[in-house]
């Protein structure tokens, strides 16, 4: 068939648009590979989970996922775009030489193929004059119609996956989503009629394009210049994109399977400031600390899947979820817990759920540090729960082995009221820590960034009492933001020489100001203290 | 899904479409198509929709997030009254934008995800939406420093409430400052016995 560029009849007709067509049509064909396989996410623990060989750093890369996703989404818009504009060109061309409109080389061309013996070149059969000639063509060829409908899709999927909707109406980027099916199929199917034509190899050897390019009107009836004839190319695309829809499907099934098999909800407790705990125990479930899982409630949803974070350690045998009651789903799982009543509920009304993961990277570098900073800054200190635990239990089982010796915990927050529960698991590893006569193992640092004037008064007047009026915790909260640069500064003197790992959860200003913080208050020898920041995907 | 507001989806299909137009436009003017005056006009309908649909409403729970530089286009679209605040009424505008940009295929497009950002908009106003625009609130700048000029002239007890108002603050600062610990204090301390 020869390469569309090299084939001379061919661009000489279309001149520069059907090659840049051609060119993010090939871009499309590896872009809608690329864009199923991040948002694998069963296939992906898999991955991370099988290649312990390779180093963290590299299994940390498909944390990245999304990211990875958007990205790659974007490039199929522009691909998209640019195909789209340059066909535009084409179209009207192709329409414009058909019914006569343009250079007579070119309407000899496109004349030929719609007699019999023929095969043609312009895909416009029909005579039509533009705009109504592109408009038929759009609509009554396959690359047409699937082409607007593709594109249609691709930009709802778009639109509705734009940062409001998606954080504030879920539902409607994630159904809306699901119109990628069409869009696959659509993409398949889009090359078939196969209507972007070459000549074939071998009218190439008959008929020379550079001595019959101005006898016309003699095509056919010299020897030298046979009438010319053309096919078009089969569909590359679904070369492309069948291993990764392949392995999507296999994504949802496995999905589905994972759905069905049974979680036990051992305790729901409801905690103040509408909050809810659930503990769930699975068979086979297996977790690290600082992971998160998907969870499923047919009784309230039977199709939307919700991400929460593991507040519960590995050592522990169930494993817990807190739950903020916010929205409709969260909502609908209240009532159907039982939490709006009084009474203690039987086992047997507890719902149905579904549970999908665990999924995200192990926090587990905490536990290579003798020393550690922990940053948590409002929602962020919900993984926190889930290593303090955990670092309690191993210090509890075999204090020796544990190489963590110290920890410094922040937690920034606007007021406590959404994580009394935290504050509650502070309480009691203070207890426990104070019973077995270590007290500083945890020294913890509460910020409320949102204090008010009445507030401050309350603080003045119980100032000197033994026990924190907001967290009833021995160590006092204190008020608006961290100095962060004491803080460095008081933790590296306490610890000369050490290694010391700074861990945040939280917004990405802070990430910044932590990391140069890491950078200044570090040795430059390689004895001295050394900061170590981990910005750490949650 | 009780508590979707459809007109936010609606108006980022619409910026979309908007966008859309102008560059079907642009090809169908700048490749001089036939019948290219469609494609003038569809720059020209996708400007004005751009406009119209730049400045983002106001939700009726939770804040919205402004897009950049809203506000200026917030008070010219604000004028325009039930043009811009209910959405029948942008649902049928938009339309009737779209119908002429349909005769050209460099057009189609904008005009079919036009149609659908109109649809979008008439669930929405079916829902009772309608468009209220995002004003900032002038912010009061506390005259913090302004009110302590002296130190209070009575000896205690002091009479309560209304004249021990501004004095408490300082107390309030004064004492965190004392109590140590890293904490930038919002206010200056002055250097006052408790």
């Amino acid at each position: 068939m020869g390469n569309w560029v090299e084939n001379e009849g061919l661009s000489i007709f279309v001149i520069a648009a059907l090659p840049l067509a051609r060119a993010p049509a090939a871009c499309l064909n590896f872009n809608c590979m690329l864009i199923l396989l991040p948002v694998c996410r069963n296939l992906l623990s898999f991955l991370r989970g099988s290649s312990a060989c390779c180093s963290t750093r590299i299994r940390r890369q498909l944390d990245r996922n999304l990211t990875f996703h958007k990205l790659v989404a974007w490039m199929i818009a522009l691909h998209t775009a640019i195909h789209t504009i340059a066909h535009l060109f084409n179209v009207e061309w192709c329409v414009d030489a058909r019914s006569g409109k343009s250079k007579p080389y070119l309407v000899a061309l496109s004349d030929l193929g719609y007699k019999p013996g023929e095969s043609y070149l312009n895909f416009a059969e029909k005579r039509f004059k533009n705009p109504e000639g592109g408009l038929y063509v759009a609509v009554t060829r396959l690359a047409g119609i699937t082409g607007i409908v593709i594109t249609l899709c691709l930009i709802l999927i778009i639109t509705s996956s734009t940062k409001t909707i998606r954080r504030s109406y879920f539902e409607v980027f994630w159904y809306t989503h699901h119109l990628f099916v069409i869009f696959f199929i659509g993409l398949a199917i889009h090359g078939a009629e196969r209507i972007v034509r070459g000549q074939t190899p071998q009218s190439l050897k008959e008929h020379n394009y550079t001595f019959c390019k101005n006898r016309t009107s003699e095509w056919g009836k010299i020897k030298e210049c046979p009438i010319p004839q053309f096919s078009g190319n089969p569909p590359m695309t679904w070369y492309w994109i069948v291993g990764p829809m392949f392995l999507y499907l296999c994504e949802r099934l496995v999905r589905f399977w994972r759905s069905q098999q049974k979680v036990v909800i051992t305790k729901v407790v409801t905690h103040p400031f509408k909050t809810i705990e659930l503990q769930m125990k699975k068979k086979g479930f297996k977790m690290e600390v600082g992971q998160y899982i998907f969870v499923k409630c047919p009784k309230v949803s039977r199709l939307e899947w919700h991400p929460f974070t593991l507040t519960s350690a590995p050592e522990e045998d169930f494993f817990s979820i807190h739950i903020r009651i916010v929205g409709d789903w969260t909502e609908g799982l209240f009532n159907a817990c039982g939490c709006d009543k009084q009474e203690f509920q039987d086992a047997w009304k507890l719902p149905k759920i579904a549970v999908d993961g665990p999924f995200g990277t192990a926090s587990e570098d905490v536990f290579s540090y003798e020393v550690v900073m922990l940053v948590g800054a409002g929602i962020g200190v919900t993984p926190f729960a889930s290593i303090l635990k955990s670092v309690w239990y191993k210090y509890c089982n075999n204090a020796t082995n544990l190489r963590l010796k110290k920890i410094y915990f922040y937690w920034l927050c606007r007021d406590t009221h959404a994580f009394e529960w935290f504050a509650d698991l502070l309480q009691l590893l203070e207890t426990q820590m104070q019973e077995r006569n270590n007290a500083d193992f945890l020294s913890y640092n509460i910020y409320l960034t949102g204090w008010d004037e009445s507030q401050a008064d309350h603080f003045a007047v119980h100032h000197d009492e033994e026990k924190d009026v907001i967290t009833g915790l021995k160590q006092k909260t204190l008020y608006g933001r961290p100095n962060w640069d004491n803080e460095f500064k008081t933790i590296a003197s306490q610890h000369p020489n050490t290694r010391i790992g700074v861990f945040l959860c939280g917004p990405e200003a802070l990430a910044e100001t932590l990391n140069k913080q890491c950078i200044s208050n570090s040795d430059s020898g390689p004895r001295g203290v050394h900061f170590i920041f981990n910005k750490e995907n949650f | 899904m009780g508590q979707i507001e459809w007109a936010m989806w609606a108006n980022e299909q619409a910026l979309a479409s908007g966008l859309i137009l102008i560059t079907g436009g642009i090809v169908a003017t700048a490749g001089q198509f036939t019948k290219w005056g469609f494609g003038a006009y569809s720059i020209a309908a996708g400007v004005f929709v751009c406009l119209l649909e730049y400045p983002r409403g106001k939700r009726r729970k939770g804040s919205t997030m402004e897009r950049c530089g809203q506000k200026y286009l917030t008070r010219v679209v604000k004028v325009l009254g039930p043009l811009s605040k209910n959405y029948y009424v942008r649902a049928v505008l938009h339309l009737g934008l779209a119908v002429p940009a349909g005769f050209l295929l460099a057009t189609l497009l904008g005009t079919a995800c036009l149609a659908i950002a109109s649809s979008i908009y008439l669930l929405a106003a079916f829902h009772g939406e309608q468009w209220t625009p995002i004003e900032s609130k002038p912010k009061e700048r506390p005259q913090v420093g302004g009110t302590i000029k002296q130190p209070p002239s009575n000896p205690p007890p002091r009479p309560p409430a209304e004249a021990r108002k501004k004095p408490s603050e300082e107390e309030a600062a004064a004492s965190a400052a004392v109590s140590g610990g890293p904490q930038e204090n919002p206010v200056l301390v002055v250097d006052e016995v408790v």
